[in-house]
């Protein structure tokens, strides 16, 4: 089998994940997304290690780790998700959005602090 | 002991007495008049000691390495001659009057440790400028004489008179600190020592390169201490301090220092026929200035100011003819009635509550409330007068005795311009400064009007310590036979001439001021005035603080006093306005040196305000501005973050393989 079919598939089934990351609403969606961002690197990853005989086979052992990687990442991950959702009851991710920059929590300026000390003392 | 040993304590006592003073003087204040008074009196019987055993004979010399400098050495050394064992007596008897009568002119006074310390430390400063064999030791005293007369200046601080009368005195001695400081190492580069015999016989040999320029920066130092024109101002104003440290610093302390220290160093002035007639003229000016603003001065310590301006006129007109033995004479009796002076008028203050002359010349009786003070001062402001046959009239006539010699070019080296300025102007100042003495005794005592509040009796130690200084007041001139003997001068005796001349000046002020009295007794009579504090049951120094800190509120000046009965105004004519403010010195000075300082430090303040905090300021806000731009992209969506993750890695690989293929 030629390198291109794996290769190719790998970068579509990447490119699908990379649009659910950056475009759906929904966190599970997301998270979801990102494994199919993950699984298209380990196709990747055993198309090259057979196509270059390695013989350590490191892409595969590395294929084994980001396994193992995900799986903890999605366990923490859905984790969150849950008590997000049964907190705010939404998992909806435009809607998270509490480390949003406001105006009015700026960090004060050097003159109004001397005033606030002047005023203390 | 030997006269080494002993002359070291001399010093050393006070100094140790400050330092205990100073640490013990919160937790032990049982000790702190024992501690005050006792090392005076060990300094001053021990320094009577050591003039025993110098006895005027040859001087005596120790000195020991102090530290090696790598160019010019410092000894640690005593110079023991007749000018200097004398002088030290004076400091020490002076110095124990001071304290003594400190003890109960400033008793319950809050401050009084500090105070005691500081005025025993002044007192071995004093001590240690009149042993002293090295210019560099002798400046170490100089200096911290300039620092206590700061702190006992302002010691009432509450007020505001103190405050920069105190400011003023160190800045205006310290004005004059700096060139002598130049002249003190001008001298020893060319004469290759500190030590003052050094740099005697180098001048003798003249090894001076430049006289004239060593001269005149010494001068600068001295007119500073001495209070000579133009440096004078701040003596008038340090009045704000309390009596007993205007006795000490105008008899025997500070002023005393510089008239000394040119004694010292006399060879070198008399090197330079310039330097002398600069002195000589200085010493004119000074004493005539200040006779006559003395006859304007409403503030009776004030009076006494501008006289021991003028006295140090005399000393330094002395030295300007070349004759330290009557410099150094009229030191010694000018110190004592100078000091029972300041001594009698803290009482006056005291009794009359006020230490205003008009106001005193419409209190009646205050001669019979206080007739120790009385008695005594009488005969000191006829020693301070010149009249026969008390101390300051033998003294006064040595200096005009050797000006005269001067004057007929008799002197060898000193020109005749010195030794006729110099009588002239001591001629002059003997009638003007009879005229005021005269004055300060008709107004003071002789007031008329309601009877001055009964303060009681004052306490012994005051007045014990004015009849011990009645005793030199009264009989030191009979010295002028014996102290040829010690300074190995010529003789000091009275000339005919001169004693018939100043004597017969200082008669014409005295009859002038009576005849301008008795003329204006009435207008006295007619138009009240003045402001009077009585507090019969304080401290002395209640009154003249409150005295010091309203004189200014109730007369409308801190000198002189709208009072149109004052003999003194009649006297000076159109003269006295000026004569009132020291003849608007202090004006000029603040053109000269206070505005343009002012303006200066304004022009620091805006340009540290304005300029330089406004790069400050703009190195701050400049990142500010950036932050507040940057912040807009923290929207709190996590896709927008990663959407910008996304096009920037995109953007960096493209770039790299752009890089890479080296398109």
């Amino acid at each position: 089998m030629h390198l291109v079919y794996p290769a190719v598939l790998a970068a579509l089934l990447f490119c699908v994940g990379l649009y659910g990351v950056l475009a759906r609403r929904n966190a599970i969606l997301v998270l979801m997304s990102v494994e199919l961002m993950l699984n298209a690197v380990n196709l990747n990853l055993v198309a090259f290690d057979v196509w270059l005989r390695d013989t350590l086979h490191a892409g595969q052992a590395l294929t084994l780790f980001v396994i193992a990687v995900a799986a903890a990442e999605i366990g923490i991950g859905l984790a969150i998700v849950l008590l997000v959702h049964r907190n705010r009851g939404t998992a909806d991710i435009d809607r998270l959005r509490d480390l949003k920059e406001t105006p009015d929590d700026r960090p004060e300026r050097p003159e109004q602090d001397q005033q606030k000390a002047e005023a203390a003392a | 002991m030997t006269t080494t040993t002993t002359a070291v304590l001399v010093p050393l006592l006070p100094f140790l007495g400050a330092v205990a003073g100073l640490l013990t003087g919160r937790r032990a204040p049982g000790f702190v008049r024992p501690l005050a008074v006792l090392p005076a009196v060990a300094a001053a019987v021990l320094a009577v000691v050591v003039a025993w055993q110098q006895g005027g004979g040859k001087a005596v010399d120790a000195a020991t390495r102090l530290t090696p400098t790598g160019s010019v050495p410092i000894d640690l050394a005593l110079h023991l001659d007749g000018f200097a064992v004398l002088a030290a007596v004076l400091v020490g008897v002076v110095a124990t009057c001071v304290q003594l009568y400190s003890t109960a002119y400033l008793r319950n006074d809050p401050r009084y440790p500090s105070y005691a310390a500081l005025v025993s430390l002044f007192t071995s400063a004093m001590l240690l400028v009149v042993y002293s064999g090295d210019l560099m030791v002798l400046l170490v005293g100089w200096e911290v004489m300039g620092i206590c007369s700061y702190f006992l200046v302002g010691h009432y601080w509450e007020t505001k008179e103190a405050r920069a009368a105190s400011l003023k005195a160190f800045l205006v001695t310290k004005f004059g600190d700096v060139p002598f400081l130049i002249g003190i190492f001008a001298l020893a580069a060319d004469a290759g020592t500190f030590r003052i015999n050094g740099i005697l016989t180098a001048a003798a040999n003249g090894g001076l390169a430049h006289p004239t320029l060593d001269a005149l920066l010494l001068l600068a130092g001295v007119a500073g201490k001495s209070a000579q024109f133009p440096l004078h101002t701040w003596l008038p104003d340090a009045m704000a301090g309390p009596t007993p440290v205007s006795a000490l610093i105008h008899a025997a302390t500070m002023v005393a220092a510089g008239v000394y220290v040119v004694a010292r160093l006399l060879p070198v002035f008399t090197a330079s026929t310039a330097a002398l007639v600069v002195l000589a003229v200085m010493a004119a000016v000074t004493m005539v200035g200040s006779a006559l603003a003395a006859l304007a001065q409403d503030d009776i310590k004030r009076v006494l100011a501008y006289s021991t301006i003028g006295q140090l006129g005399y000393m330094t007109g002395a030295l300007a003819v070349g004759d330290r033995s009557a410099a150094v004479f009229h030191l010694l009796t000018h110190g004592a009635f100078k000091a029972l002076l300041f001594l009698g008028a803290g009482v006056i203050i005291h009794a009359a509550g006020t230490n205003s002359l008009s106001a005193m010349a419409r209190t009646g009786g205050l001669a019979r409330r206080i007739p120790d003070a009385y008695w005594t001062m009488t005969v000191a402001l006829l020693a301070l007068a010149a009249i026969p046959p008390f101390s300051g009239f033998f003294s006064k006539e040595a200096v005009l005795g050797a000006a005269e010699h001067a004057a007929r070019g008799e002197a060898s080296g000193i020109p005749g311009a010195a030794g006729w300025t110099v009588l002239a102007a001591g001629l002059l100042t003997a009638l003007l400064t009879a005229a005021y003495a005269g004055r300060l005794w008709l107004m003071a005592f002789r007031g008329t009007g309601p009877e001055a509040a009964d303060h009681g009796r004052e306490p012994v130690a005051i007045n014990a310590v004015l009849w011990v200084l009645f005793v030199p007041a009264l009989a030191l001139g009979l010295a002028a036979w014996k102290l040829p003997d010690w300074f190995g001068g010529h003789a000091l005796t009275p000339t005919l001439t001169t004693s018939v001349l100043g004597t017969g000046c200082a008669l014409l002020g005295l009859v002038a001021v009576h005849a301008a009295w008795r003329r204006s007794r009435a207008v006295t009579a007619a138009v009240p005035m003045g402001a009077v504090a009585a507090d019969p049951d304080a401290a002395p120094y209640v009154s003249e603080t409150e005295t010091i800190a309203t004189h200014e509120q109730a007369y409308g000046s801190i000198a002189g006093a709208q009072d149109p009965g004052d003999p003194g105004r009649l006297l000076l004519g159109p003269l006295h306005r000026h004569a009132a403010t020291g003849f608007h010195l202090d004006v000029v000075y603040s053109a000269l040196f206070v505005r343009p300082t002012r303006a200066a430090a304004r022009l620091a303040q805006f340009l540290d305000r304005e300029v330089v905090e406004t790069y400050v300021r703009g190195a701050a806000s400049a990142p500010g501005l950036l932050g507040a731009a940057v912040r807009r992209a923290q929207t709190g969506n996590v896709q927008t973050y990663l959407g910008a993750l996304f096009a920037g890695s995109v953007v960096l690989a493209v770039a790299a393989v752009l890089v890479a293929t080296g398109a």
